[in-house]
Formats: C-alpha cells, structure tokens, sequence
C-alpha cells in the first residue's frame, strides 16, 4: 500500500510528466489557452493513459516477454495505443455521447502525446507489476492535468500582459512555464523511501 | 533558389527550420540539451530516422490507401527507431544511457510525422532524402544552440561527457555554475530566451527586405532622392 502511495506522490509531484520529465509538451502549450479545453485534454490523457497503461503491460508481459521479442516494444505500444485510442473513441461514440462530444477533438490527438507512449516505456523500464502500472499511467495522467490545468489559469494572465514584441506569444509562456517549472523543483527534495 | 533541392536544403534547415520556426518536438527539445554531447546524439539519431522514414514513405506513397497512412507511416517510423535504438544500445551504452527512454520516443517526435505527411507523402525520393537530412540538421542545430548554452552556464564547461567528466573549461574558476540551467526550469527559460532572440533577428531581415523593396519602389516612382529621404525618416522612426 505505502509502495501504492509513493508511486502517486512521485507521479503527481516530484517526477511531474510535464515539469521534470519533459513528456507531453506539445499539448501542454498546444491546448493550455483555456481552462476548459485544458481539462477536456487533461480527461482524454487520464482516460487513454490508464488504460494503455494496462494494455501495454499486459502486452509486453504475455506475449513480447514469453516470444523473446522485446526489443519490438516500441512499435508493439504504438500500435496498442493508437489501436486503443480508435477503439476508445468508436466506444464513446455510441455508448457515451456526452463524453464523446466533451472529448472528441481531443482523443486522436493523443496517439501521437509523448506521454502516453512514455508511461508505457517507463513502466517497463521501472519493472513495475500490473497493479503498480496502472497506479502509475493514471497518477502521471493526473499529475499531467494538474500541470495543463494551472498553466491554462497562467496562461490567461499571460492574454493581457503585455511583454516586448519578441516574446510575445511563445517565448513569454516558455519563460512562465520555466517559473512554474522552478514552482516545481521545490517537490524534487521531498521523498519518503 | 530556383534549384528545388537547394531550395529544399534551405527550408529544412534555415526558413522552416523545426524547431525555432515550427516549433516542433518540444519534448526532447527540452529534454536532451542537458549538454551538447547529448543534444549531439539525439539530433545524429534524429537525422537518421527522418532520412530512412522520409526515404521509404516517399518510395510507397503511391502504394498506401489514403485512409490508413497516419497508421502505416507510424509504423514504418517506429521502426526505424528501434533499429536506430538497436545500434545506439550497441555502439554507444553512454548515449543511450543518458538519453533514455527519449530515443524509443522519437516515434512520436511530431517532426518525423510532420515531414512524412507533408513532404515525403507528395515529393519524390531523392528531394525527400534532402528534406530528411536538412530538416533533421536543423533540429541538431537548434538542439546544440540550446544545449550550448545549458551547458555553458550550468556547469562552465562544454562537450564534456556523458558522465559528465572531460570537456572543454570556458568558463574559469570566477564563474560559480548556475546549476538551475540543468534543471527543467533552466530548459524552458533558455528555450523562451533564444526563441525570443530568433524572432528578433527575422524581424529585422524582414524590415531589412521591406525597406529595400519600398526603396526600389519609390526610386522607380519619384527618383532616387525621395527615396532617400524617406528611408531616413524610416530610420528616425525606428530608433524610439
């Protein structure tokens, strides 16, 4: 249980997918201009990286491990992924409307987030077992809609501000990002082991 | 610039370069420019994915039904990337070791994708293989600009290895490191700055060509001494 807890903590905090570990940039700043699209994007990621998390492992550990053909992973998760992500679609589409229509423009986005495919990855790599796996995909997913979301809550202060003409756009949410960055590093000295 | 492969290299590496212009693949932007050696292998790997998937995809993208080429160019890029990963593990354990997981995820590096559909998939094999290799020497560059200046003000030092002994001490003993340039806050600060410092040199080349082409405006218009006179005021104008 306490292993449980760690793996959230680090997850969510000390090891933010978006402010330690660099995965899933491109929508951090692609979908981070309003607080409502941040969460619907911020679902979608929990929602496909809970259960990838799953699949992947499952995957890996009952037929890439027992066939000896580990080295494929990379491109057995992308299929599993993007398999996954057209499936949950076609699934919410029909059974849950609401949801869809909520998350729609975000879900095939979400094949090509680094973050998804890096949960997986780092998984593997962590030698984590099924339960742990699934704790981490969803606390890295949570941890990655905590960032997107506060930095959609930045970004709108950012709308009026008025900084010189060259940084204006993207480097001025770079240099607020790096702020919310340092915000961060203040959880790196924090550990419980 | 009437050559399409030089125009090609151009574009690739220079105008559209992809990461100060297009601003694509933030992740191991961001990630890998802990130091130049680092940036300097995954930019090399980078290169080689881009060219061998550019390549291949440009030879059967008149063979791949419209409906299904994301799925397929997904997986002609992966693997790639698990070769190159395969040699990287091989040939180099300390490149490998410090860039991590980032070198399987250069299957979702958005360039990669981004070049396959909007060159590779429309343009022959030869001119993609130029797009590949220059696109992917833009992205070294950019990689190395930022990882330059990590490095440098991290630690004081650059090209040191991956284990971080050896390199070059430009900065003496006076310089005490700002280690916060290593850390993610150091990444995204550096990146906004060079960015910011990017769009002020286009800005300039532009007014540079604006002005140039107002002034062969106006001499065709009123004679040069008109036109003279108002790239003075211009210049007044720009010094507030």
């Amino acid at each position: 249980m306490s292993n449980i807890f760690l793996i959230m903590f680090a997850a969510i905090l000390t090891e933010n997918f978006i402010f330690s570990r660099f995965l899933g940039i491109c929508p951090f700043l692609g979908v981070s201009n309003k607080p409502s699209t941040a969460f619907g994007m911020g679902m979608a990621v929990t929602f496909v990286m809970t259960v990838s998390s799953a699949a992947t492992w499952a995957v890996y550990h009952l037929i890439l491990e027992p066939l000896h053909i580990e080295y494929l992973k990379t491109i057995a998760f992308i299929l599993v992924i993007a398999t996954l992500v057209q499936f949950i679609e076609m699934f919410l589409r029909k059974y849950v409307p609401s949801l869809y229509s909520a998350l729609g423009i975000y879900l095939p986005l979400i094949t090509t987030n680094c973050a998804v495919l890096g949960a997986a990855l780092l998984n593997i790599q962590k030698g984590y077992g099924f339960g742990e796996s699934v704790v981490f995909g969803l606390s890295s997913a949570l941890g990655f809609t905590m960032a997107i979301l506060i930095f959609a809550g930045v970004r709108q202060r950012l709308e009026i501000a008025n900084p010189p003409k060259s940084f204006r756009g993207f480097p001025i949410l770079l240099i607020a990002a790096s702020l919310a960055a340092m915000a961060f590093a203040g959880f790196s000295g924090m550990s419980f082991s | 610039m009437n050559n399409p492969v030089l125009k090609t290299m151009k574009e690739g590496a220079i105008t559209n370069n992809p990461t100060f212009v297009q601003l694509l693949g933030m992740c191991p932007t961001l990630a890998t420019t802990t130091s130049v050696i680092n940036a300097l292998g995954m930019g090399v790997a980078v290169i080689a994915v881009l060219t061998f998937s550019n390549l291949f995809i440009s030879l059967v993208r008149k063979i791949i039904p419209k409906e299904i080429r994301i799925a397929s160019y997904i997986v002609i890029i992966s693997g790639f990337v698990t070769a190159v990963e395969l040699i990287i593990k091989a040939f180099f354990p300390a490149i490998d070791a410090s860039l991590g997981i980032f070198i399987p995820l250069i299957v979702v590096n958005c360039i990669i994708l981004a070049r396959a559909e909007a060159f590779a998939s429309k343009n022959g094999p030869l001119l993609s293989v130029v797009d590949g290799i220059f696109t992917g020497i833009g992205f070294t560059f950019a990689l190395t600009c930022i990882a330059f200046v990590r490095e440098l003000l991290g630690t004081g030092r650059i090209f040191a290895a991956s284990d971080g002994t050896g390199g070059l001490t430009l900065l003496g003993n006076w310089y005490s490191p700002a280690t916060i340039f290593l850390l993610p806050a150091g990444a995204f600060l550096t990146l906004g700055f060079i960015l910011a410092i990017v769009r002020k040199i286009g800005d300039k080349a532009e007014e540079k060509n604006h002005r140039k082409e107002l002034r062969a405006h106006l001499d065709e218009a009123f004679g040069p001494v008109a036109a003279a006179e108002t790239a003075g005021a211009g210049e007044v104008e720009n010094d507030e």
